[in-house]
Parts: structure tokens; C-alpha cells; sequence
């Protein structure tokens, strides 16, 4: 059974047609990236898992997107229970302006959670879960915006796991990083693998090729080649990817 | 040759000092200009300042601040003015704060971009153009007549509300536009609802902002003559008020009323200038406070 799956998908913003056709399987506990040139529709594409399209005016969405076997587009589908099913994190890290602890106990409060001790349990776990803990543990009252960008960045990624999604969608998570935050977000990931199914977008192919299982490569809108991330990046079948991941256009 | 070479280039040398020089002269010009105004705007506020503490100075005693007046408004203090309006702040902010908050709220989070949102729009626009006494007249109208609430407190309330409103909305939305799309879609990504990633997460942040609107109308609301001439103010009244149903006295009418019409105008100038003075502080302590609580706020709604 695959964990999450496009059937027949387009999506429009408005007139333009950003999304033609996609068909595209992920397996369970797998790290799928998606690569393309800027505008070719990854981004578009990752946030249909979580519904977060829906926030923009004048879209439109034909065929199906399956997480678990079942329609997320369907109608009656409650969003922001699917959006607990799925943590995401973004470009720029974003922590609320909020204290480090109030940050990763905020999705608990927001989904009804009110034990105090619960909540104390799960931040400490997620916070351990992306490394961050043994340098945070002392300041967890303080604002997290004291934190360096690629602290704030696991922050976020911690805050995320707090609510114990069983798929992880990041776009581009480390392009606003420093190269050492950049490696360690990276072996988050893979020790994350085994608990979590990711989906990472990413303007890196050196990252895709570090981090990923399969590699979709994506160019105006079609998905060009999906296929593990060792053929891709060896052996490419169509010559578009080759030319796009040896650098003639990008 | 090589003698041309060297005149080409002294030549273009002393064309870019001749280029720097006129630069600088420009730039020295042009700061001199926009700081002349802006010391002269400085020397504007801080004429009038000057000329109303002068002249007002000698009137101010905690006797004025606290007694009723009397011997016709030419002795005596202007506590019942400064209880009227300080009633009347409250009473306008009562109605306009929730209002405004909860309308621009609505504009900003709620209504797409379209049609309904350009009309709102222009007539909030409308609203804040309106001249105040047509606010008074329509105050008169509606609340003091129609509704038969007569002149009150109540009625001079909703009237002052009603002159904020629009600008409660306006500071409202701007701070909440302020809050930059990226914590909302944390929030969203998170399984928050609107109204939670609102509550929880957009209104802390914009706070200090929406609440330093607050003030600034608070300091606008307090001056205001026309509102609450046919609705509110009285020129004299034995006792407090008791009920927001009776009429109440206020600064800036005071003031009006005693350098024109007063029984004994000439004696009652520096009552006058008394009562000025008392309305300018009241306006600088609002401004002073809003910049104040916005720093402290600011700071709060990080370390949260």
C-alpha cells in the first residue's frame, strides 16, 4: 500500500494550469524529494498533501490525492484533522514569537491537549527527537527568536513532530542555512526515515542526492521522471532530467 | 602622446572632483532643507506648547484639578469637566474598541479580496472624512432624539464612538496586516483553525500596535468640541453625574464656552488657558503612554 499517492492530478491557480497529470506514488517511511527548476510546480505540488492550497483564492484541483489509501479532497474531509496527520516545515524558519517551549506545545494546545504533564512529555521528546535538546533545556522560557537560524530551524521541525504527523513536508528546508545547520537538519532526516514519511522539496541536487530514496524531477508543471534517487542522478531515462541535474538549465 | 593621454585623463579627474564637489553640494543642501523643516515643525509643536503653559501655568493648582468651579467660572477648579470627559474617553472607547477590533479583524482575515471589500472599504474611508460636527448633528439626531436617550452621556458616547470607529478599524487592520502570512501558515500547518490561529497566534502579535491605536484615538476622542455639543455637553452642572442618562461637562467645551460666552470672560481667561493646558497634557500623556506600553508590549510579545 503506498502512503501517499496522486491520481490524475491538475491543479490551476486562476487560468494557469500548474499541474498536468501527476501521477506519482510514495511508499511508507521513505524519503522522496522533489527537484525541478524554480516555478515547475514542486512547491505547488507538496502543499496539496496538506491542503494548504486551500488558503489561496481562485484555485482549482481535478482528479485525486490519497494519503492512506483515501481521497483528502473528498468532500466532508475535516482539513485540520488531516493537517495533524501531516507537520510541515518551511523555507525561512518561522517559530511563533513565542517562548522555545510555547513553540513546540503549540499544535498539542491547538488539538485539545491540556495536561500539563502530556504536554511537558511530548515537548521534551521533540525537542530530544531533532537534537536540540541538551541546548535548549536550560531556556526554555526564553523567546525562541534567541535561538540561531539553524536552531530555529530544528525548532521548527520539533514543533512539527509534536504532534505526531505520520507524514513530514518540508520545502526547502535548509536553503536559508548555513552549511553546518544544513548537515545536521540533513542526518535529522535520516534518522527520521524510519518513524516518518518525508517529503522534501529542494533546490539542491547534492541534498536530494544525500538525503533522498526517489527523486521526482518536475519541469513546468509535468512530472517528468520519478525513479530511485541513484538511477536518477546515474542514469537518467529522459534527456531533459539528464540535462537538468548536469547543470544546462536550472 | 603620451602628453595627450595625461591631459585625457587630469582631464577626466578633475571632472569627477568637479562631479563630487557639486554632489556634496547638493546633499548638504537638500539635508539642510529637510532638517530646517523638520526643526521648524519642532519649533511649531514647541511654540504652542509654550504658549499654552505660560499662559495657563499660573491657573493649574491641585485645587483646579479637583474643586468645582464657582464665582461664575471665574475661581474655582474644572474637576467636573475633567470626570465628564474622562466618562466620555471610556464610554466612546467602550463601543468603538470591540467594534473596530472585530470589524477589521473581519476585513483582514475574513473577506476575500473582491467587490465586498473594496465598498467596505471606501466607506470606512468615507466615515473617517466625515466632518465632526455632522457627527454631532447626526448624534442629535439619532441617539439624543430618536432614541430618545436625550443628552447624556450615553448619547455623547456613542456619538465620540462613533467619530473613532473608523479609526480604530484602520489602526486595527494595518496592525494586523503587519503580521507577517508565514506565522498564520505555521499555524494552519499545525491543524489550527481560523479563530485559534487568530487568537492564538495573529492578535498577540499585532497587539501592541492595535493597542496603541487605541490610545491615539483616546488622545483624538478627548479634544473633540463638535460631537458632543448638542449631545452631551453642559456648561455648568451643580453635581457629578450619576447615570450615564444625564448630561455631562467636558474639557474642550469648557474651554469654548468660557473664552466666548461666557458670564465674565475676561475674568475667566486663565481658567481658560487652564483648561487648555489640562487637555494638552491629557493628549501628550496618551501619546507618550502608547509609545511607552507599544515598547513594553513589543518586548512581551517576544519573550512569551
Amino acid at each position: 500500500m503506498n502512503k501517499i499517492e496522486s491520481k490524475n492530478l491538475d491543479f490551476y491557480y486562476g487560468a494557469q494550469h500548474a499541474l498536468k497529470n501527476i501521477n506519482l506514488a510514495i511508499k511508507e517511511n521513505t524519503v522522496t524529494a522533489l527537484i525541478g527548476p524554480s516555478g515547475c510546480g514542486k512547491s505547488t505540488f507538496l502543499r496539496l498533501f496538506n491542503r494548504m492550497n486551500d488558503l489561496i483564492a481562485n484555485t482549482k484541483l481535478t482528479g485525486e490525492i490519497l494519503i492512506d489509501n483515501k481521497n483528502i479532497y473528498a468532500k466532508g474531509v475535516n482539513v485540520d484533522a488531516l493537517r495533524k496527520q501531516t507537520g510541515m516545515v518551511f523555507q525561512k524558519p518561522n517559530p511563533f514569537p513565542k517562548s522555545i517551549f510555547e513553540n513546540v506545545a503549540y499544535g498539542l494546545k491547538v488539538n485539545g491537549i491540556k495536561d500539563r504533564k502530556e504536554i511537558e512529555e511530548r515537548v521534551e521528546t521533540s525537542i530530544k527527537q531533532v537534537a536540540l535538546w541538551d541546548e535548549v533545556k536550560d531556556k526554555l522560557k526564553k523567546s525562541a527568536f534567541e535561538l540561531s537560524g539553524g536552531q530555529q530551524q530544528r525548532l521548527c521541525i520539533a514543533r512539527a513532530l509534536a504532534i505526531q504527523p505520520s507524514v513530514i513536508l518540508m520545502d526547502e528546508p535548509t536553503s536559508a542555512l548555513d552549511p553546518i545547520s544544513t548537515s545536521k537538519v540533513e542526518e535529522l532526516i535520516y534518522e527520521l526515515k524510519s518513524k516518518y514519511t518525508i517529503v522534501i522539496v529542494t533546490h539542491n541536487m547534492q541534498q536530494a542526492a544525500r538525503v533522498s530514496d526517489k527523486t521526482a524531477f518536475f519541469y513546468l508543471g509535468e512530472l517528468v521522471e520519478y525513479n530511485t534517487t541513484k538511477e536518477i542522478f546515474t542514469n537518467p531515462k529522459v534527456e531533459r532530467t539528464q540535462n537538468y541535474i548536469t547543470g544546462r538549465f536550472g | 602622446m603620451f602628453q595627450l593621454v595625461k591631459n585625457i585623463k587630469n582631464n577626466s579627474m578633475v571632472n569627477e572632483e568637479k562631479l563630487m564637489k557639486s554632489k556634496k553640494r547638493q546633499q548638504a543642501i537638500a539635508f539642510g532643507l529637510f532638517g530646517l523643516i523638520g526643526y521648524s515643525i519642532v519649533a511649531i509643536l514647541v511654540a504652542i506648547l509654550a504658549f499654552i503653559i505660560i499662559k495657563g501655568f499660573s491657573a493649574i493648582s491641585w485645587d483646579f484639578i479637583t474643586q468645582m468651579p464657582e464665582e461664575g467660572m471665574t475661581k474655582g477648579g474644572i474637576y467636573p469637566a475633567i470626570i465628564g470627559t474622562l466618562y466620555l474617553v471610556l464610554g466612546s472607547m467602550l463601543f468603538a474598541f470591540p467594534i473596530g477590533v472585530l470589524a477589521a479583524i473581519y476585513m483582514n482575515e475574513y473577506v476575500k479580496d473582491g467587490f465586498l471589500k473594496k465598498f467596505i472599504r471606501l466607506m470606512t474611508n468615507n466615515l473617517a472624512g466625515i466632518p465632526s460636527i455632522v457627527f454631532g448633528l447626526f448624534g442629535m439626531a439619532l441617539f439624543v432624539n430618536k432614541l430618545g436617550f436625550g443628552d447624556s452621556i450615553l448619547a455623547g458616547s456613542l456619538t465620540l464612538g462613533l467619530l473613532a470607529l473608523p479609526v480604530v478599524i484602520r489602526n486595527t487592520e494595518e496592525a494586523l496586516k503587519a503580521v507577517d502570512d508565514t506565522f498564520r501558515l505555521a499555524s494552519y500547518g499545525l491543524g489550527a483553525s481560523k479563530i485559534q490561529t487568530i487568537k492564538n497566534v495573529v492578535l498577540p502579535i499585532a497587539f501592541p500596535n492595535i493597542i496603541t491605536g487605541m490610545i491615539l484615538s483616546i488622545g483624538r476622542v478627548s479634544g473633540e468640541t463638535a460631537p458632543i455639543l448638542f449631545t452631551v455637553a453642559a456648561y455648568f452642572l451643580p453635581k457629578l453625574p450619576h447615570s450615564i442618562f444625564e448630561q455631562a461637562m467636558a474639557l474642550p467645551y469648557h474651554l469654548y464656552v468660557i473664552s466666548t460666552s461666557g458670564t465674565n470672560i475676561e475674568e475667566s481667561r486663565p481658567i481658560a488657558y487652564g483648561t487648555a493646558l489640562v487637555l494638552i497634557i491629557i493628549v501628550l500623556v496618551c501619546n507618550l503612554s502608547a509609545n511607552a506600553l507599544r515598547k513594553y508590549f513589543g518586548n512581551k510579545v517576544k519573550m512569551n
